[in-house]
C-alpha cells in the first residue's frame, strides 16, 4: 500500500514572471513535486510553469559535468584572468540576483549590460533627455478613457495586459469597462492587437518621428497643408490630437516599434513630450511595455547602485555610463571584452551575428534555468533554479512595482543569488 | 569594552552642555558609570574634542522608487561625482540624487548616523526596503504616504474614523513603514483630475472630503494608535506665494493635536498668489511659537544644483511649467502620486534668494530649538551634504551677514533677516541635528549618550570653520565601531530598519480584500512586505 497520503496542493495568487506584466493570480497545482496545473495563465506564461524541469543538474565545464565547487573555482580563474570582463542579462531573474551581479561587476572592475539595451534603452535615454509623466497599471485600469498603444502588440507579447490592466478591465471610474474606453493602435502594419482598436493609425515605417512631430504641432494648434503625414491622413491625426484634448485620462503605451526603428530614442523624446505636453489639457501619462518579466527590476538595481540603468563600466572603479560604448552587443562586436558572463539570458539566440559569435571566442559563464543556445558555446554552464517557479525573488512590473515571487516547488538546484554569491567569494580581483 | 575620554560631550537630551565627560560602550551600547570595566578597553582620546550623539535626520529622499527615477532620468548629476570601490566598500555616483550605498558613506562621513526616508508610497515600499538592504551604516526607516488614500478617504466620509484607525495600522505593518506621512492632502488626488487644492475646506473630487478632515483625522489616528513620531505634515499649497495664510491655519487646524510639518521654508511664503512672494516666516514662527503640540524642520534651500522630488504631484508639474525642466510624475493607483525636476537655486534670482532668507528666519525666529530641526529637504532644497554650511549660518551672525550681502538688494530689502543676530550655540546644534529629532521620532535610543543609549557617537575637533568641523569629524562611531577617521569612510557595516507594527483589527481583512479587487492590480496577499525583507529589522514600540 502506498504510504504516499499528499493531496494535490493548490496554490494561489502565483506571479507569473515571464513578462513585465507580473500577472499575480495564477492558480497552480502541484502533485508530487511537479505541477500539473496552471490556470488563468496566458499561453506565453504558461512555458514557465509546464515547460521548466526542476530536477537538479551538474553544473559543466567545456561540456563536461563537474561538481558546483568546479565550476565555482572555473568562473573565478576565468573572472580573474580577464582585463576586460562583461556581464550581460539579468532581465529574467530576482533583483536579488541583479544586486549580486553588480556587486560582482564593481569587483572586478567590470562592464555590466541587461537586455535594456536592445529593447528600451533608447527609452531610458529619452527619459534621460525630456522626463516621463507616467502611472501605475491600476491608474490605467480605475481612470484610463483613452487608450493609445504604439509601436507595441500587446494581444501577442503582454497577451492578458488587454484584459487585466488596460482595454477591458471594470474599475472605479470605468464601471463598464471596455465601453468606458476608446482604444487607439498606431503600428506599421496591423496586428494581432489592431483588432481590439477602436481607430487604427497606420504609419510607414520610419516615420513615426514625423507623425509624433505633427501631432505636437496639431496640439499647439499649427496648420498643416500636407494631406498625409508619414502615411497618415492629417484630418486623422487631428481628430486624434482632438480626442487626446478632451479625454478625462488618457494613457500611451509604447513598445520597440518605437525604440528600434529609425529615430530610437527621438522617436521615444517625441512621444513623452507630447504626452507631457497633453497635461495642459488632460490627464496623460505614458508606460513602456517592457519585455521580459523582470527588465525593469534590472534598470531599478543598477540604477541604485551605480546611477545608470545599462551600459555601465566599472573600469576605472567607479562607475560609468556609455550607451554605445559599453552597451553589450557593441562591446562584443568590437572584440574589447575578454571573458563574459551572461545572467538569465540569451544573446546568442538574439545578438545580431558578430556580436553572438564572439561569445564563443572568449571564456563565457552561463547562469540558467533553460539550455539556452548561449549555453552551448559557454565555457562553464551553472542549471540554476527558476524565478517564480523554484526560486523567491522579487521582480518590478513594467510600471515600477515591485512584487514578491513565492516559489511553488521546493529548492532542489541552487539559486543565481547561491552562485554569484560563490563566485565573488572566489573571485581574488579587487579583494 | 571602549571609552571616549576627557572629550566636551554636548548631550542635551541628558543635559550635558559641554562638559568634560567619558563616555564607555560596550555591545554597541552606552553603558552606566558603574558597568565600567577599564582593563583592556579600546580608548579614543578625546581630550579636546566635542563629543556628540550620531546625528539623526528627520527628513530625507534617500531611497525607494521616486529617488530611484531621479537618479535614472539624472546622469548629469552623477558624471562629476563618483567615488570608486575599495577593499572594504562599494563605488557610487551623484550628487544630489547619489547611489545607495554612496548615500550611507556620505551621511556617515558628515556624522550621521539614523536617518528617516520622508516619503514611500504603500504599493511600492517594497522597493524601499530593497534599497535599504544596500545603503550601509545608516539606520532608517520609511514615512508611508497617506494623504490621499481612497480607502481612508472613504472612511473619513462615511463617518467611521475607527476603521481608518485599524487601516493606518495594517498598513504600516503591511509596508513595515514608521510614520503617517501626509502630502499635500487631497489635492494629489485631484492632480489625478488636473486640479489640486487650494484651501483647507476645498473638496476632494470624488470624495465629498476636505485637507482638513484628512489631517484632523490622521492627527487623531496617530494618538489613538500612540506610533513613536506624529503626523508628518508638507501641507496644502507649497512654493506658492501666500502660502503663511493656509500654513497657519493648518497648523491651528490641529487643535492642539501634535504633529511635525516637514521643509516648512517652502510653506511659509508671504505675498499674493501668483506675485512674487516674500518671506513669510514670522508670522509662522509667530504660530509655531504659539503652539507647543507642534515641532518643524526647515528645508534650508542650498544655492546650486538640486532635484526636486516629492509626492505632491500639482507642485512638481508646476515645477516644470515654471522652469522647461524635464518632468517625471507617478501616479500611484488609489494612493498617491508624485514627481520628480531637477532645478538650479541661483542666489540672483529673486525668488530663489527669497527661499534662502525664509528658511533662515523660521531657524532663528523659532524660539525652542526642540521644536525646529535642521533639513534641507534632501535633494529638494539642495544636497544633505551641505549641513555643514547650514550650521556655520547658524552659528557665526558675520558669516551669516556676508552671505546675506551677495543676495539681490531687492531681495533682502526689508527683509527681517538682517536684524536677526541670534547666534546658536553648540548645545542647540546639538538639538536641531540628533536630540531634537530623535526625541520627535520617538526614538528612544538615539540622540543622547546616556546608559543603554545605541552606541552611534560623532568627535568632532573643534573649529572656528564649523562648516569645516562638521564637515569632518575626527571619528564616527555606529553601535560602538569606529566607521570614520579624519572624515574618511574606514569600515563598512549594515544598518538596521526602523518601523512600526501597531495592532489592528482583524476584521478590517474582509474590507480590504473587497477594496483590493475592486481598484488594485496586485493581489491582497501579495501587497505586505514580510519579514524577509528586514534581514536587520528594529521593532520601535508603539503606545
Amino acid at each position: 500500500m502506498s504510504p504516499r497520503m499528499s493531496a494535490i496542493r493548490v496554490i494561489e495568487n502565483v506571479v507569473c514572471s515571464f513578462c513585465g506584466c507580473l500577472c499575480d493570480d495564477i492558480v497552480v497545482e502541484v502533485d508530487d513535486g511537479r505541477i500539473t496545473r496552471v490556470r488563468k495563465v496566458c499561453a506565453n506564461g504558461r512555458g514557465l510553469f509546464t515547460h521548466y524541469d526542476p530536477a537538479p543538474r551538474r553544473p559543466t565545464v567545456d561540456g563536461r559535468e563537474v561538481a558546483w565547487e568546479e565550476a565555482v573555482a572555473e568562473a573565478a580563474q576565468i573572472l580573474d584572468r580577464a582585463d576586460s570582463p562583461l556581464i550581460y542579462g539579468l532581465s529574467s531573474t530576482a533583483t536579488e540576483a541583479q544586486r549580486k551581479a553588480v556587486a560582482l561587476a564593481d569587483k572586478l572592475g567590470a562592464m555590466i549590460d541587461t537586455t535594456s539595451s536592445v529593447c528600451h534603452g533608447p527609452t531610458s535615454l529619452a527619459m534621460q533627455a525630456v522626463g516621463e509623466p507616467t502611472c501605475t497599471l491600476g491608474e490605467v485600469r480605475n481612470r484610463a478613457d483613452l487608450l493609445l498603444f504604439w509601436g507595441c502588440n500587446p494581444a501577442v507579447s503582454h497577451i492578458r495586459h488587454f484584459a487585466r490592466y488596460s482595454v477591458t478591465p471594470k474599475g472605479t471610474l470605468t464601471p463598464k469597462g471596455r465601453r468606458d474606453r476608446t482604444v487607439v493602435v498606431v503600428d506599421v502594419r496591423p496586428t494581432a492587437s489592431t483588432r481590439a482598436a477602436d481607430l487604427f493609425l497606420q504609419v510607414q515605417p520610419g516615420a513615426d518621428f514625423e507623425v509624433l512631430a505633427t501631432l505636437r504641432a496639431l496640439l499647439q494648434g499649427a496648420e498643416i497643408e500636407a494631406e498625409t503625414v508619414g502615411g497618415v491622413p492629417t484630418a486623422q491625426l487631428q481628430d486624434l490630437v482632438e480626442r487626446m484634448r478632451t479625454c478625462r485620462f488618457g494613457v500611451a503605451f509604447m513598445g520597440m516599434g518605437l525604440t528600434q526603428s529609425r529615430g530610437r530614442d527621438l522617436n521615444v523624446s517625441e512621444l513623452f513630450t507630447l504626452v507631457a505636453e497633453l497635461n495642459q489639457y488632460a490627464r496623460f501619462c505614458v508606460i513602456p511595455m517592457r519585455g521580459h518579466g523582470n527588465v525593469a527590476g534590472a534598470d531599478q538595481v543598477l540604477t541604485w547602485q551605480s546611477g545608470y540603468p545599462f551600459a555601465v563600466s566599472f573600469a576605472r572603479g567607479y562607475p560609468r555610463y556609455g550607451p554605445g560604448e559599453f552597451s553589450t552587443v557593441d562591446v562584443l562586436a568590437r572584440g574589447e571584452a575578454d571573458a563574459a558572463l551572461i545572467l538569465a539570458s540569451d544573446p546568442v539566440a538574439h545578438f545580431p551575428s558578430a556580436a553572438a559569435r564572439q561569445l564563443e571566442h572568449i571564456p563565457t559563464i552561463v547562469l540558467d534555468p533553460m539550455p539556452t543556445l548561449t549555453a552551448q558555446v559557454a565555457r562553464v554552464v551553472f542549471p540554476t533554479a527558476c524565478y517564480g517557479v523554484d526560486a523567491a525573488g522579487t521582480a518590478y512590473r513594467m510600471d515600477g512595482v515591485p512584487i514578491r515571487l513565492r516559489p511553488v516547488l521546493p529548492p532542489a538546484r541552487p539559486t543565481d543569488v547561491d552562485v554569484l554569491e560563490r563566485i565573488i567569494e572566489a573571485v581574488t580581483v579587487g579583494n | 569594552m571602549l571609552g571616549i575620554l576627557n572629550g566636551q560631550v554636548y548631550d542635551p537630551l541628558n543635559g550635558v552642555d559641554g562638559e568634560k565627560r567619558d563616555i564607555w560602550i560596550r555591545d554597541g551600547r552606552i553603558v552606566a558609570p558603574e558597568e565600567v570595566e577599564c582593563k583592556g578597553a579600546e580608548i579614543v582620546d578625546a581630550t579636546g574634542l566635542v563629543v556628540m550623539p550620531g546625528g539623526v535626520d528627520i527628513h530625507s529622499h534617500v531611497v525607494g522608487a521616486k529617488v530611484n527615477a531621479g537618479r535614472k532620468f539624472r546622469p548629469e548629476d552623477h558624471r562629476d561625482h563618483a567615488r570608486a570601490r575599495t577593499s572594504f566598500s562599494r563605488s557610487g555616483s551623484g550628487y544630489t540624487v547619489p547611489t545607495t550605498h554612496l548615500t550611507g558613506y556620505l551621511y556617515t562621513e558628515m556624522g550621521y548616523t539614523t536617518v528617516m526616508e520622508a516619503a514611500t508610497a504603500p504599493l511600492v515600499a517594497r522597493h524601499t526596503h530593497e534599497e535599504l538592504e544596500d545603503t550601509p551604516i545608516l539606520d532608517m526607516g520609511a514615512f508611508i504616504t497617506m494623504g490621499n488614500n481612497h480607502f481612508i478617504m472613504n472612511c473619513i466620509r462615511d463617518g467611521q474614523p475607527g476603521k481608518a484607525r485599524d487601516y493606518v495600522a495594517w498598513l504600516l505593518g503591511a509596508t513595515k513603514g514608521y510614520a503617517i506621512k501626509i502630502v499635500n492632502p487631497g489635492g494629489v488626488e485631484n492632480w489625478k483630475w488636473g486640479r489640486n487644492v487650494g484651501e483647507l475646506d476645498d473638496e476632494v473630487i470624488g470624495f465629498g472630503v476636505t485637507p482638513r478632515q484628512i489631517i484632523t483625522t490622521l492627527a487623531w489616528v496617530n494618538d489613538a494608535l500612540g506610533l513613536p513620531h506624529v503626523p508628518h505634515i508638507h501641507g496644502i499649497n507649497l512654493g506658492q506665494s501666500g502660502n503663511a495664510r493656509t500654513t497657519v491655519e493648518t497648523i491651528e487646524a490641529l487643535e492642539g493635536r501634535r504633529a511635525h510639518f516637514c521643509h516648512l521654508q517652502f510653506l511659509s511664503y508671504g505675498g499674493e498668489p501668483g506675485k512674487l512672494p516674500r518671506s513669510g516666516a514670522a508670522g509662522v514662527a509667530r504660530a509655531v511659537n504659539e503652539h507647543p503640540n507642534v515641532t518643524v524642520d526647515v528645508g534650508q534651500v542650498v544655492f546650486g544644483e538640486a532635484t526636486t522630488m516629492t509626492s505632491d504631484g500639482p507642485l512638481q508639474y508646476r515645477l516644470h511649467q515654471l522652469t522647461g525642466h524635464k518632468w517625471l510624475n507617478d501616479d500611484v493607483e488609489g494612493e498617491t502620486g508624485g514627481g520628480v525636476v531637477p532645478v538650479l537655486y541661483k542666489r540672483q534670482n529673486l525668488f530663489n534668494a527669497m527661499q534662502w532668507i525664509t528658511g533662515l528666519e523660521l531657524f532663528l525666529l523659532v524660539d525652542d530649538p526642540w521644536r525646529v530641526f535642521l533639513t534641507t529637504d534632501h535633494p529638494n532644497a539642495g544636497p544633505f551634504v551641505h549641513y555643514p554650511h547650514v550650521i556655520q549660518l547658524l552659528m557665526d551672525r558675520d558669516y551669516r551677514a556676508e552671505a546675506l550681502e551677495g543676495i539681490p538688494p531687492r531681495a533682502r530689502k526689508g527683509a527681517l533677516l538682517a536684524e536677526l543676530d541670534r547666534e546658536y550655540s553648540l548645545y542647540e546644534i546639538a538639538i536641531i541635528t540628533r536630540a531634537g529629532t530623535a526625541r520627535a521620532l520617538g526614538l528612544k535610543n538615539k540622540g543622547h549618550l546616556g546608559a543603554g543609549a545605541d552606541a552611534d557617537v560623532t568627535i568632532y575637533t573643534p573649529l572656528d570653520d564649523r562648516e569645516e568641523m562638521f564637515a569632518r569629524p575626527r571619528y564616527v562611531l555606529k553601535d560602538g565601531e569606529i566607521v570614520v577617521h579624519d572624515g574618511q569612510l574606514v569600515r563598512e557595516r549594515p544598518g538596521r530598519t526602523l518601523y512600526v507594527a501597531p495592532p489592528y483589527d482583524p476584521g478590517i481583512e474582509a474590507d480590504l480584500r473587497a477594496h483590493f479587487e475592486a481598484c488594485y492590480t496586485i493581489s491582497f496577499d501579495n501587497y505586505p512586505v514580510a519579514a524577509e525583507y528586514l534581514p536587520r529589522g528594529e521593532m520601535i514600540p508603539c503606545g
